[in-house]
């Protein structure tokens, strides 16, 4: 059985459709990318799918681990193991990234019906954590992604991942402002991730980021559709030809957005 | 984001969980107030002629403050004129006249602290804190008098103080806030029935936090404590402060006056944690809350710091001060102040500075929820032989939902040149991005609600005693469940 399965998904943001109809099945163990140009409507997806409510999803079904996911609420959802790693991380001040993490994956343990983890068992998990992504402890002391680089947010989101050990994880643009440094780390810390029962959906703009992290499975989103899917050699296509002049899409290889 | 604001909503209307009624026979005096009333009151309490002739010359001046109309109407609140004659303005549990020990403590009343948290057998107590309990206008018990008494603290209630203490309380009482201050002020210096009295004498480090917990219990009453606390050169003291009161329909008038001083090298913090009903969420009955705090810096190196957590009551109005007359004193304003429902609070400092090299820092956060409106009002006053006086403010305000309303009223007077001045104010929403981004995580919509304003309001948080802090932040939550998503 998949673990997610989209079929024929539309959504709508103000009168807009954004999402025209997307079908889309990824399996336990798999790395699937979705490319496309800027307005493709990627982040929409991503953002769908961890149940953000300001988008109205106008048709279809999606299924995750069995479940209807629609159903779901953005707390629900990220109980159920669906984890979203965000394009641009959210500063939560006065409340330490530490405390901000444990009371994360204590809300997940309690809805698993687990025991709670108190501060000290917290800690070496923590610490592993924290190594793998070569992050520095004192991040942890400090208010939740307030005044943190870009670079530093970014392995923030991987690191809570890594802590929170999702079925699904939705790396959504992790590689905008990264460094080649640090996107490699990041990288890193993704592939550690990967495991036979685990899948992650990578979202991005540029190939660059696949060139560490593989994937089994490469879609193009164009318009709201997925036009193509292919292996990864699927990507490196792009990279040299661009989405196509058909869809007036600009190149790949453009400039940042 | 609809569903956001209804979460919000929803944690908006959680239920007042002290608003239970206590079974016990009263003493009470008749409704309303003329020069008989006062008599009775003094009467009542044994009071020596001194305290009599002040209550009355309060009284004479306030019927003619409320015969020119006085009552203060600057304030940002909205409220039906209070009948002043419709008010008790005495009520005492009865029982024996002076208790020996805790044992003889009513019952229903020892239940009654019980149920709010606040054991009052010494043995029971967390280590470290002495209570003094205020039930409607009596004070019904204090702990740890003994071992207080070993380190030469005076810690009793207003009644007791002016009978064994009556020159350290005609010394002081009224020296901060003068019967003639204001509307309420004056109310109170008539009426007041009891309060805590401390004082610290010279170099005593108080060895324990002293607390007063208020409890407004009989129907129609007013409640007027006064607390007098003056802690003597080098002395220090940390004095905490809790209330509550039952659930009752009509509204309720709470007129409290409080009065610091600290002489040279001495400290004085005090941590109020307001809890009083603040009314149903359609804004029927709840506290009215017209209080008037200052405190006095009056010796050199001396320190006042005020922290205060308001979460309860229909309306509150109330400005802890800091007068810093001595060289290098020290004030300091840390406030927390939460609305919800049809709540209106209208609360700040004032920071004078006399003295040379004197300090002040004032740090406010307001949170406004539901049909809330939330007020900061501040006064910074630099005077002329204030040299290189310094003042820091910090003014943020939290909007949760859109019906809610947050007001910043800051006035700076300076009229030395030296004076170094710094003002931050901002005003902020619950982001639908940051609730977002914390459910996404797994966090219930309320949870992240709570997160958010605990992390919002931690700077002040931080300078509470430690058991104080983690109430505040339950407490927090609680007043704010039905508020959010």
């Amino acid at each position: 059985m998949s673990l997610l399965e989209i079929k024929d998904l539309r959504v709508r943001v103000d009168e807009r459709e954004i999402l025209k109809g997307i079908n889309l099945s990824i399996n336990p163990g798999e790395i699937h990318s979705i490319m496309g140009p800027n307005g493709s409507g990627k982040s929409t997806l991503s953002q769908v799918l961890a149940r953000r409510e300001t988008y109205e999803v106008t048709g279809g079904e999606v299924l995750f681990n069995g479940k209807n996911l629609l159903d779901m609420k953005a707390e629900e959802a990220a109980c159920e193991g669906l984890f979203l790693a965000f394009q641009y991380p959210v500063e939560i001040p006065g409340i330490s990234n530490a405390y901000f993490l444990r009371s994360a994956l204590n809300a997940i343990r309690k809805y698993r019906g687990e025991d709670e983890m108190d501060a000290m068992d917290f800690l070496p998990l923590m610490r592993e954590k924290l190594k793998l992504l070569n992050m520095d402890e004192k991040l942890m002391n400090r208010s939740v992604n307030e005044s943190f680089s870009g670079g530093e947010k970014k392995r923030n989101e991987i690191l809570q991942m890594a802590v929170l050990q999702p079925k699904l994880a939705i790396l959504d643009e992790t590689d905008s402002g990264l460094d080649i440094d640090a996107l490699r780390i990041v990288a890193q810390g993704v592939n550690t991730m990967r495991s036979p029962d685990r899948a992650i959906l990578v979202v991005t703009h540029y190939q660059r980021l696949l060139d560490y992290i593989v994937p089994d499975r490469v879609h193009v989103l164009v318009d709201g559709r997925i036009v193509r899917s292919g292996g990864p050699e699927l990507a490196l296509e792009l990279e040299d030809k661009g989405y196509g002049t058909e869809t007036g899409a600009r190149s790949a290889s453009a400039t940042p957005a | 984001m609809s569903s956001n604001t209804d979460t919000i909503r929803e944690l908006a209307q959680q239920e007042y969980k002290w608003g239970f009624v206590t079974d016990i026979n009263e003493d009470r005096a008749p409704k309303g107030l003329n020069e008989d009333i006062i008599r009775f009151i003094s009467a009542k309490k044994n009071e020596p002629d001194f305290m009599l002739q002040w209550r009355l010359k309060a009284y004479r001046h306030w019927v003619t403050l409320q015969q020119s109309d006085a009552e203060p109407k600057w304030a940002n609140i909205k409220y039906p004129p209070i009948d002043y004659q419709n008010i008790v303005y005495y009520s005492a549990p009865k029982q024996k006249p002076s208790l020996k020990n805790l044992d003889e403590l009513d019952p229903e009343i020892r239940r009654t602290y019980e149920k709010l948290g606040i054991p009052l057998e010494e043995q029971k107590m967390l280590a470290g804190v002495a209570v003094d309990a205020v039930f409607d206008s009596v004070s019904v018990a204090t702990t740890f008098k003994a071992k207080l008494g070993e380190a030469g603290v005076i810690f009793c209630s207003f009644s007791e103080a002016v009978q064994k203490h009556p020159d350290l309380v005609k010394k002081y009482l009224g020296s901060v806030v003068p019967y003639t201050d204001n509307f309420f002020a004056t109310l109170n210096a008539a009426v007041f029935t009891d309060g805590s009295f401390v004082y610290v004498p010279k170099g005593v480090r108080c060895p324990m936090e002293l607390s007063t917990y208020f409890r407004i219990n009989a129907a129609e009453t007013g409640q007027f404590e006064r607390t007098l606390i003056v802690a003597d050169e080098g002395a220090s003291v940390s004095y905490l402060e809790g209330c509550t009161a039952p659930i009752r329909d009509e509204n309720q008038l709470h007129a409290a006056v409080v009065e610091l001083i600290a002489l040279d090298d001495a400290q004085i913090k005090y941590s109020t944690v307001q809890n009083w009903y603040p009314g149903d969420k359609n804004g029927k009955g709840g506290i009215y809350n017209f209080v008037t705090k200052r405190g006095k810096c009056l010796g050199r190196n001396s320190k006042i710091s005020w922290t205060q957590v308001e979460t309860g009551s229909a309306i509150t109005w109330k400005y802890p001060s800091c007068i810093l007359q001595g060289d290098n004193s020290i004030g300091e304003f840390y406030s927390v102040a939460l609305t919800n429902n049809y709540q209106q609070a209208d609360t700040g400092t004032k920071m004078i500075h006399l003295g040379k090299n004197t300090r002040s820092t004032i740090v406010s956060k307001g949170i406004s929820a539901g049909h809330g409106q939330n007020t900061y009002r501040g006064e910074v006053k630099i005077l002329k032989d204030a040299v290189d006086a310094r003042n820091y403010t910090q003014c943020d305000s939290l909007l949760i939902g859109d019906k809610c309303g947050a007001h910043t009223f800051p006035y700076i007077e300076v009229k030395n040149s030296t004076a170094r001045m710094e003002h931050e104010a901002s005003t902020s929403k619950i982001g639908e991005d940051q609730l977002f981004y914390l459910r996404q995580r797994g966090l219930k919509a309320e949870d992240a609600v709570s997160m958010i304003v605990n992390g919002f309001c931690k700077r002040v948080f931080r300078e509470l005693p430690m058991e104080f802090a983690v109430e505040a932040q339950k407490l927090l939550s609680v007043s704010l469940e039905g508020s959010v998503g």
